[in-house]
């Protein structure tokens, strides 16, 4: 066991180099000069504009070749030092990341995991009942077809705008401070509800195609018509057929949960959710490079961590890879 | 079995989804509390009025020198500027100072007013720390030579010195330089000069780039960072501000006790933020909304709450004029003749009726505003202006020799109602034998391509209102063009490389109104009346329409807001950067009135 996971930690820490080198390089290579939508802040005279944009050139670091600039950031990594954003100026990356990811973890880590709960269930149901498969199948089909905006945008006009049963817009109300207190709470979940609903919505009409037809396929596979021909009860069938079917789900788990942190830019946009969606929209639309970095470094992390822990999830749940991993060490 | 399965199941949901939420909640609420001090927690809506429009990031500088990124309510309820503009009226109010004059053509006396207090934030106490005196006047007057930085750095070459007696101020010149100090006199605020609590000792870093995050400011309101987040910047009213004593300006003072600006969205939550109440005042472009004025909503009442400026077409101020911007080192742009086919080709009152339905005015030839319409060399116009027209528009297009190139538009994707205008143009463009394409590209992209000079066709509205035309020549034809246009002036690259010596002497008459004294009318008028008939003559710039100074008001909490039908309160509307502390929004501001 040992062995395989010291060749899986090695694998990660290639991956995240590889990784980290990309999200240094890509930001540079894009069109446009970073500095020059920067120094717009300043609405500097001929004269000023050329002194201050030697001093940013310098201050960003921009001045040292380019080797060195990528030995600043991986030292920066270590230390969670990411630089200063352009953008939120002169705001440290760190800390937009920080204002602005637990917004986002409070919506979306509880929407993947209610949708993959719900949709597996749904979609285990759908498989064994006529009547369900013929009235799941089709809803989910049209839910997770349904353009997430347009989806989002109705029950922001109907439920906010029109019926005003919730609040269609931010994390909180405008003039609320976001301390911890019972009224900023209530307030928070408050807002939170429409766009939760809204992800719940369409991501669970996936889960639940997914997981109906691995479950139809692990019934009809050799071991599950075995067990039948041994005349084993059918609920012991569906359960082999269920924790079968499931892996591949926890695989999508892993990655839907992984990625998270790249925030839900749509979401963010229709409900006006200050969450890291908006950060990487702002970042790439005003050629912030150093919040695209920080931002997609946050990716990197969250994408590996999810993976290593499915991989120890997999031991815990998989007999086979238990055994493989019993066979790699004989 | 199964029975007890699903209560598992669902209590295991049960507490994932609440385990899941906790987390966040409570990150989210240490992260606030730690820097936080005395919140309100929720700033009650009837002594509150919310704003949106003009910030698109969370709040994070209060640096008055940071005049593109500043947080809104920098400028005007925290640092204030000598004088203020009111371009309904045309005319300067004093502000801070009392009275200013030019004693000769290179000597201004200013007077400041007596009793102006350097106030600390919300956080610190509102503490008064000290009075505004000539010192900080001085202070901030030559900043301008010792800070190469600063953006009104250009005074430096104008100014020659600046001494305090008390509060009153002298200002020696070089050179006669009336309009650079004018636009110094309403458009840049006076700092504190103190080392103590002030600015005095910082360095030149520290004056353009600091946050400033606990200002010490003169102004109507206090920043109260308790109640500033990333969705809102908050401010309370400072009971110590100077103006409700000064009975020539009405005793000005302010009837609510917060004011928030919220951070811009979309049009959509804008929208419905505004309609539902929640926004106060919105300084956004939102699409329609004279229809909302007058339609009946989807409850069957009508939303008798909001108003905009004027009642009727074109409901908002205008703002700015909105240019079709040719790169004239390109061709066929470099090519007069096409420049006056496309300025013939496009149907200015289409965009005005399709695209902004009626919000807005089409523009002048001359594209001067509607305030310095007095300015306007009517015989230039009816002799060189340019018209709707795409007979004139073939006609010239045929003495152009275009090749059948293709042309591109472009404005930053997302700014919608240019997007509209442009594939207006295009096809207006293609009406008339002009192959174009619209291109929406990134900010980043399209202010790189415009400063690059690798552009097309650009839309573009940054010459800034002003009393006098002064600021729009300058900005269409300052010169020298640098390689890469990083400052916001002649981007269209009017040089003599482009149209040859037209260029430096347009430059030299721009030059000239800054040397000839405001007082002589007759002197001054003679130069804009060449101006105009230079830019008519060769159209640097193609100006298409006036863009609205984007004001709608809820009267739902406030009432009371600024309407051209009201006699005696005709002040700004808005609360952007350059109208809010430069302009008569604080005195706008200061009628409201609980609804």
């Amino acid at each position: 066991m040992r062995r395989y996971f010291l060749k899986k930690i090695s694998i990660y820490l290639l991956t995240f180099w590889v990784a980290v080198t990309i999200d240094w390089g890509i930001p540079r290579l894009m069109p446009g000069n970073p500095l020059q939508v920067f120094l717009l802040k300043f609405r500097a005279q001929p004269d000023a504009a050329k002194y201050l944009q030697a001093y940013f050139y310098k201050a960003f670091g921009f001045n040292e070749p380019l080797w060195k600039q990528y030995l600043y950031y991986w030292d920066g990594i270590f230390h969670w030092n990411l630089g200063v954003s352009m953008f939120y100026y002169p705001t440290p990356v760190a800390t937009v990341i920080g204002q602005h990811i637990f917004y986002t973890m409070g919506l979306l880590v509880p929407a993947i995991i209610c949708a993959y709960f719900v949709g597996n269930r749904l979609g285990a149901m759908a498989a064994r009942r006529k009547v369900l498969d013929n009235s799941i199948l089709p809803a989910s089909y049209l839910i997770s077809g349904t353009p997430y905006q347009w989806f989002a945008m109705l029950l922001a006009f109907f439920l906010g705008a029109l019926w005003h049963l919730l609040p269609e817009s931010n994390a909180f109300a405008f003039g609320t401070t976001p301390v911890w207190t019972w009224t900023f709470i209530g307030n928070f979940l408050e807002h939170w509800i429409l766009p939760f609903l809204s992800l719940f919505f369409i991501m669970l009409g996936g889960w639940a195609i997914g997981m109906r037809n691995l479950i139809i396929y692990e019934l009809e596979s050799d071991y599950a018509h075995w067990l039948q021909m041994l005349g084993s009860p059918a609920r012991l069938v569906r359960r082999y057929a269920y924790r079968n079917a499931v892996l591949p789900q926890l695989t999508g788990l892993a990655l839907a949960l992984g990625t998270f942190v790249a925030g839900q830019i749509v979401t963010e946009i229709v409900f006006n959710y200050q969450g890291v969606g908006l950060l990487f929209f702002n970042a790439i639309t005003n050629s912030d490079i150093f919040l695209m970095q920080g931002a997609f470094l946050l990716v990197i992390i969250g994408v590996l961590v999810a993976n290593f822990v499915i991989d120890i999830v997999y031991v815990l749940v998989d007999p086979r890879t238990r055994v493989s991993m019993m066979g790699a060490e004989g | 079995m199964f029975a007890r399965k699903k209560k598992g199941f669902l209590g295991v949901a049960a507490v994932v989804l609440a385990g899941s939420l906790v987390v966040p909640l409570l990150a989210i609420g240490t992260t606030a509390s730690a820097t936080t001090v005395r919140p309100h927690v929720t700033l009650s809506h009837a002594n509150t009025v919310f704003s949106s429009g003009v910030m698109y990031s969370p709040p994070t500088v209060w640096n008055p020198n940071a005049q593109g990124s500043f947080a809104t309510g920098t400028e005007g309820f925290l640092y204030e500027t000598l004088f203020l503009y009111n371009p309904i009226t045309n005319k300067y109010i004093p502000w801070l100072a009392n009275s200013g004059k030019w004693t000769s053509t290179t000597k201004y006396v200013l007077t400041l007013r007596g009793g102006i207090k350097w106030v600390s934030d919300v956080a610190n106490g509102q503490a008064v720390k000290g009075f505004m005196t000539g010192a900080d006047v001085v202070f901030t007057i030559m900043l301008a030579k010792t800070d190469p930085g600063i953006y009104y750095s250009n005074l430096a070459n104008d100014v020659s010195g600046a001494t305090a007696v008390g509060n009153t101020v002298t200002v020696t010149f070089k050179h006669p330089a009336a309009e650079d100090w004018q636009s110094f006199l309403y458009q840049d605020p006076i700092l504190p000069s103190s080392s103590v609590y002030g600015m005095g000792d910082w360095n030149n870093a520290e004056l353009n780039t600091d946050a400033n995050a606990a200002p010490v400011a003169s102004g109507p309101m206090s920043l109260d960072s308790a109640n500033t987040n990333s969705e809102e910047v908050c401010y309370t009213t400072n009971p110590n501000w100077w103006g409700a004593n000064v009975k020539s300006l009405g005793n000005p003072s302010f009837k609510f006790g917060h004011w928030c600006d919220t951070v811009n969205s979309s049009n959509n939550v804008e929208l419905t933020d505004f309609l539902t109440g929640a926004i106060d005042l919105s300084n956004n472009f939102l699409p329609g909304i004279a229809a909302l004025i007058h339609a009946a909503s989807p409850g069957g009442s009508t939303y008798g709450n909001i108003s905009t400026y004027y009642p009727r077409p074109p409901y908002m101020l205008s703002a700015n004029t909105v240019w079709l911007e040719p790169n004239l080192s390109k061709k066929p742009m470099s090519n007069l003749y096409f420049r006056k086919a496309v300025a013939a080709a496009v149907n200015e009152s289409q965009i005005v009726n399709v695209d902004y339905t009626n919000l807005v005015d089409a523009s002048n030839p001359t594209g001067l505003m509607p305030s310095q319409k007095s300015y306007i060399d009517t015989a230039a116009v009816k002799q060189y202006g340019f018209s709707f027209s795409k007979a004139t528009a073939k006609a010239d297009l045929k003495k152009s020799n275009y090749k059948g190139q293709t042309v591109t538009i472009e404005c930053p994707a997302g700014w919608t109602d240019w997007m509209a205008a442009i594939n207006l143009i295009v096809k207006d463009l293609k009406g008339v034998g002009i192959k174009a394409e619209a291109l929406f590209p990134s900010y980043a992209t399209r202010t790189s391509d415009i400063e690059d000079g690798t552009y097309d066709f650009a839309i573009d509205n940054n010459a800034s209102i002003a009393a006098d035309p002064y600021n729009y020549f300058y900005r269409m034809f300052r010169l020298p063009v640098q390689k890469v246009q990083s400052a916001q002036d002649n981007w269209e690259r009017f040089d003599a490389a482009t149209v040859g010596g037209v260029a430096g002497k347009a430059w030299a008459l721009v030059k000239d109104l800054n040397a000839t004294a405001m007082t002589a009318k007759t002197a001054r008028q003679a130069i804009f009346n060449k101006l105009e008939t230079i830019e008519l003559q060769y159209l640097p710039e193609i100006p298409v329409w006036y863009n609205g100074a984007w004001a709608q008001y809820s009267a739902s909490h406030w009432k009371h807001w600024p309407h051209s039908t009201a006699k005696g309160d005709q002040y700004t509307p808005v609360m952007w950067a350059g109208w809010l502390g430069q302009m008569t929004t604080v005195l706008a501001l200061a009628q409201l009135a609980h609804s």
